[in-house]
């Protein structure tokens, strides 16, 4: 089993050949986001994107744990389960172990997978569960109305942090590539087609796919990605990584150092073959993983798309060999043999 | 030289060494053998949390103590009549529970002067008068079993681990059990070290020789067999009894298990268990944490299994949240805390029933949680079914309340009849159950048990959400209404309370007793000892035992109010107490002690006694 659904991850759920459409992944609920706020086009960009995946409905999944963003399930006509903070990737991990038929798919906030859930989510990465996790980034904490979260950037000044806040924040690329995820992707709100490009590969991918998705919160920490969708300038630091070609943006390009590491140059000052070529699915993460770093200084130059996809069993087919086989090799457990293992004794 | 025999009908012997030593396996042996034989019996385990605690010293102190008889018994014993003590330390740590005239065998080779120095022993009390109130037969364990194991191709130090096996044989013999399931035990224990495997085979021989052909020794003792009722027995611990109930209760649920669990003593055997049944269609899962460990075995019962979280107490404190989810949004779970002597990590490996308030109360909000609590270790069996017939039926998490005491302790059990099991299989919703026979409404309830629908991701025309926040009557979504909240609070408590549990059964052959001893839990076995002991002297008491903690009985009420006095001996402050006097205006008489250990059954005759003859 284990080889023949790597790289199929919906291999095992339904299909329909009923014609889907996006009317029919919207449920009757009223969508009470602030208005303007980033979730809207992510909720849309999804709801576009499900049909396309031709899967019975009744076998996808959408659970969440708390904030703005955890609101999604409530607004997807599919099966839903809001819960707690910071803990949809264990609940999640329940499910998808013991429902291999179903596609699930874990919505979190920035608060929610890496302050309160953050062990969950790296084991949850580690493990390799078969789940989409969407980490819907706006580096705050929206529904508790903005203190700064663990990935709002030193001197955050917010209700919480008057004098700014102290603490260096997570890179969640890094983070996930540093607990062993097969599959690590960013994209951003306000571009659809490449949102999209990035769900259909995490779909595809059978494991744990982390997604980050750049969201902006309107009203708490407005324009936090601005530079990425400021026509003047998007295009000019948005390296997009795409597997087998130069990583490049419309006047950079990344370049090996002789010590290995990488740089971001001016790309009319390089020949096209000292320009670093992307593998996602290289073995060794640290090519993902120096990518992970260049968008440090902050929007100097942002690579989004797909850092690292590489293949390994997923945790739920694993759990079900164990089961498989066990049934095969010993045939299938009967109770009353189980009571009488062990020494016994009659009396009469 | 023949030897006398003589009868007895009971016995009570702790096995005392450094937890070095094997104590636990030798106790484990004797138990087998002695099940084998044919008498009832009660063990009580008790070790030092350390893995290998300092050695010869008295917190390093492992023993393992049994209790057998010819005739039914409830208890692990108070106070044994041998002790087998290896070293200096396991007599100093054991002597203070023996009574006058106990026998006690010791293994003079341990008993050296740094040996005697470390637990601040003088002089060897082997060679003074310390002992004068018991009968001492010092024995050079150690010595004898290396020179029975002389011509083994084997170390010294392996030569020496084998001297439990050396006191197991001297045991066995003094106590006329059968030898061939020990020999075939450790043949299979140790198949991959033959020479290791015979040379305990010849250690185990060369005691029991030794029994027969010393003068040390002069008596031998039988204890018949037991008139137990007709069946086929086994012996069984708690964790264990508790595993396969489990397993029990999703074969006659007819769901995969799932369960999502943490390590943590003394509940973790549970999950090593259950994860040696895999091909009963159980998926073990060791989380990260208790809060996935929990979380996972929810998410696993939404998608339609038995999901089951196993630990103990600072492991409940944790798993609360997600137990609170659990509550709203109305689907199965089993939480099975095996409770162990607290606050924080207390005393991992000690006993104690503290965690009833925190299973009744400890969440936020109107939670309430259905609470079932075993009675002795082979009783873990049935509660554990009883615990998922309540979630299934009921849509709601359970807690199952075991504790260190059960887990450990073992007795034999009378295998039930797989036919007699209940069947507590439930439906899961199929199609649209709203009156246009198109919308799905998953809070609307069943009007008997107030259940919801199970409605599992997969099953088309129900697609639905739902979620910890407060829900609307009926259709699930979202509610703010301050009027729907009310109601919602009143459902689920409704709910709980509306549990079909049995009345509680009151034992009272005279029939005219006028003190009640009532418990719940672990506590069973030393009180229906307790009462034995009272009645055969004359006294008069009746006695009734909780396993529904919550909701109670209907007829709890009652049975309270019908006696002059009830006494409730609990290991804990008065938990159970509190909620009787709350719940009935009925002032119980509390008898608490919070020692890590079980009641004594001869502690608790004093006391109930006590409060028959006052006023
Ligand atoms: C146990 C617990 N602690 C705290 C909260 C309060 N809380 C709700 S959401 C949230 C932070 C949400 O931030 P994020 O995950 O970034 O989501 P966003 O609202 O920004 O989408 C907090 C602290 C809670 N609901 N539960
Ligand atoms: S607070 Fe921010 S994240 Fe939350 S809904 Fe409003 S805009 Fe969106
Ligand atoms: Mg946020």
């Amino acid at each position: 089993m284990t080889e023949t659904l790597n790289g199929k991850g919906l291999a095992l759920v339904p299909k329909t050949d009923a014609k889907q459409t996006l009317k029919d992944f919207k449920s009757d609920q009223e969508v009470r986001w602030c208005p303007g706020c980033g979730d809207y086009a992510i909720l849309a960009a999804v709801q576009s994107f499900l049909p396309e995946l031709g899967l019975r409905r009744e076998n996808i999944v959408f659970v969440s744990g708390i904030g703005c963003s955890s609101r999604f399930p409530y607004y997807l006509n599919t099966y839903g389960f809001h819960s707690i903070h910071g803990r949809a990737p264990a609940i999640a991990t329940g499910l998808a172990a013991s429902r291999p038929d179903l596609s699930v798919w874990v919505i979190t906030g920035d608060g929610d997978a890496l302050s309160i859930g953050g062990n969950h989510l790296i084991h949850a990465l580690r493990r390799n569960v078969n789940l989409n996790v969407l980490l819907f980034n706006n580096r705050i904490y929206g529904l508790t109305k903005g203190q700064y979260s663990p990935t709002s950037e030193v001197g955050k000044i917010t209700k919480s942090t008057p004098m700014g806040s102290l603490d260096k924040p997570f890179n969640p690329i890094s983070l996930a590539i540093g607990a062993e995820a097969s599959f690590v992707g960013r994209t951003i709100d306000s571009d659809r087609k490449h949102l999209q490009s990035v769900l259909r590969e995490a779909a595809a991918h059978r494991g744990t796919s982390l997604v980050e998705i750049y969201q902006n919160c309107n009203i708490f920490n407005d324009n936090a990605f601005e530079p990425l969708k400021d026509p003047a300038l998007r295009d000019d630091i948005t390296l997009r990584l795409e597997h087998g070609q130069p990583i490049v943006s419309a006047i950079k390009a990344v370049r090996r150092r002789a010590d290995g590491t990488l740089e971001v140059v001016d790309r009319a000052s390089v020949d096209e073959s000292e320009i670093v070529v992307h593998d996602a699915h290289n073995p060794d993460p640290s090519l993902a993983f120096a990518l992970s770093r260049l968008d440090e200084p902050w929007f100097a130059h942002v690579p989004i798309g797909v850092f690292r996809s590489v293949q390994r069993p997923s945790y739920d087919e694993e759990m079900a060999a164990q089961v498989d086989r066990a049934t095969t090799e010993r045939g299938a457990g009967r109770l009353s043999d189980l009571l009488m293992s062990g020494d016994t004794w009659r009396i009469s | 030289m023949t030897k006398q025999v003589q009868q007895l009908d009971r016995v009570i012997i702790r096995f005392a060494g450094d937890s070095g030593d094997g104590m636990q396996l030798t106790g484990d042996r004797f138990t087998a053998e002695t099940a084998e034989f044919g008498n009832d019996l009660s063990t009580l385990p008790n070790f030092p949390a350390e893995i290998r605690a300092p050695a010869g010293t008295l917190p390093g102190v492992s023993s393992f103590q049994l209790h057998f008889a010819d005739h039914d018994i409830l208890t692990p014993g108070d106070a044994p009549n041998v002790l087998v003590a290896m070293n200096p330390a396991a007599l100093k740590a054991n002597l203070g529970d023996l009574p006058r005239g106990a026998d006690i065998i010791a293994n003079i080779d341990e008993f050296t002067k740094r040996n005697l120095q470390k637990v601040g022993y003088d002089a060897n009390p082997l060679e003074n008068d310390a002992l004068a109130e018991w009968r001492v037969h010092p024995v050079a364990l150690t010595s004898l079993t290396v020179k029975a194991l002389e011509n083994f191709e084997i170390s010294k130090k392996d030569a020496e681990r084998a001297k439990n096996m050396f006191a197991l044989g001297l045991l066995s013999w003094l106590y006329h059990r059968p030898v061939e399931a020990t020999v075939k035990f450790l043949e299979s224990k140790f198949a991959k070290k033959p020479d290791i495997a015979k040379a305990n085979i010849a250690a185990f021989n060369a005691g029991w020789n030794y029994g027969e052909t010393t003068e040390a020794f002069s008596v031998s003792y039988e204890i018949k067999p037991a008139k137990l009722a007709p069946g086929v027995y086994r012996n069984i611990a708690g964790n264990q009894a508790l595993a396969y109930g489990l397993i029990a209760a999703s074969v006659q649920a007819k769901l995969p298990l799932f369960l999502g669990s943490y390590p943590i003593t003394p509940a973790s055997d549970i999950l090593h268990e259950l994860s040696k049944h895999k091909r009963f269609d159980v998926r073990t899962f060791q989380a990260e944490d208790e809060i996935a460990g929990v979380g996972a075995a929810l998410g696993a019962s939404f998608g339609g299994a038995l999901g089951v979280t196993t630990t103990s107490g600072p492991g409940v404190a944790l798993k609360a949240e997600t137990v609170g989810l659990a509550v709203m949004t109305e689907l199965p779970l089993i939480l099975v805390d095996v409770q162990r002597a607290g606050p924080s990590t207390g005393m991992p490996t000690k006993t104690e029933q503290t965690d009833l308030l925190m299973a009744m109360f400890g969440r936020n909000g109107e939670s309430p949680v259905p609470i079932v609590a075993p009675s002795t270790p082979s009783d873990c069996f049935h509660a554990a079914i009883e615990a998922a017939r309540i979630a299934l039926k009921y849509r709601t998490p359970v807690m199952l309340l075991s504790d260190g005491y059960l887990a450990n302790g073992s007795e034999p059990w009378k295998l039930p009849e797989i036919d007699d099991l209940p069947d507590i299989s439930v439906d899961f919703a199929t199609e649209p159950n709203g009156e246009d026979g198109k919308t799905f409404l998953p809070y609307k309830r069943d009007p008997e048990t107030l259940a919801r629908p199970w409605a599992v991701p997969g099953t088309p025309g129900i697609e639905h959400r739902i979620g910890g926040i407060e829900k609307a009557d009926g259709s699930g979504n979202i509610s703010y209404d301050p009027n729907n909240h009310d109601l919602m609070v009143r459902l689920r408590q409704a709910k709980v309370d509306g549990i079909d549990v049995p009345d509680l059964e009151v034992d009272d052959p005279a029939g005219d007793a006028r003190v009640l001893v009532l418990g719940w839990g672990s506590t069973y076995g030393p009180i229906a000892a307790a009462v034995r002991r009272v009645r055969k002297a004359g006294g008069k008491v009746a006695q009734a035992h909780l396993r529904h903690l919550n909701p109670l009985p209907a007829n709890t009420g009652d049975v309270l109010r019908a006696y002059d006095k009830v006494l409730l001996p609990e290991i804990n402050l008065g938990q159970l107490a509190l909620l009787l006097r709350a719940r009935f205006l009925v002032d119980v008489i509390s008898y608490n002690r919070v020692r890590g250990l079980p009641f004594k059954a001869e502690e608790l005759a004093g006391v109930i006694q006590d409060v028959i003859d006052s006023d």
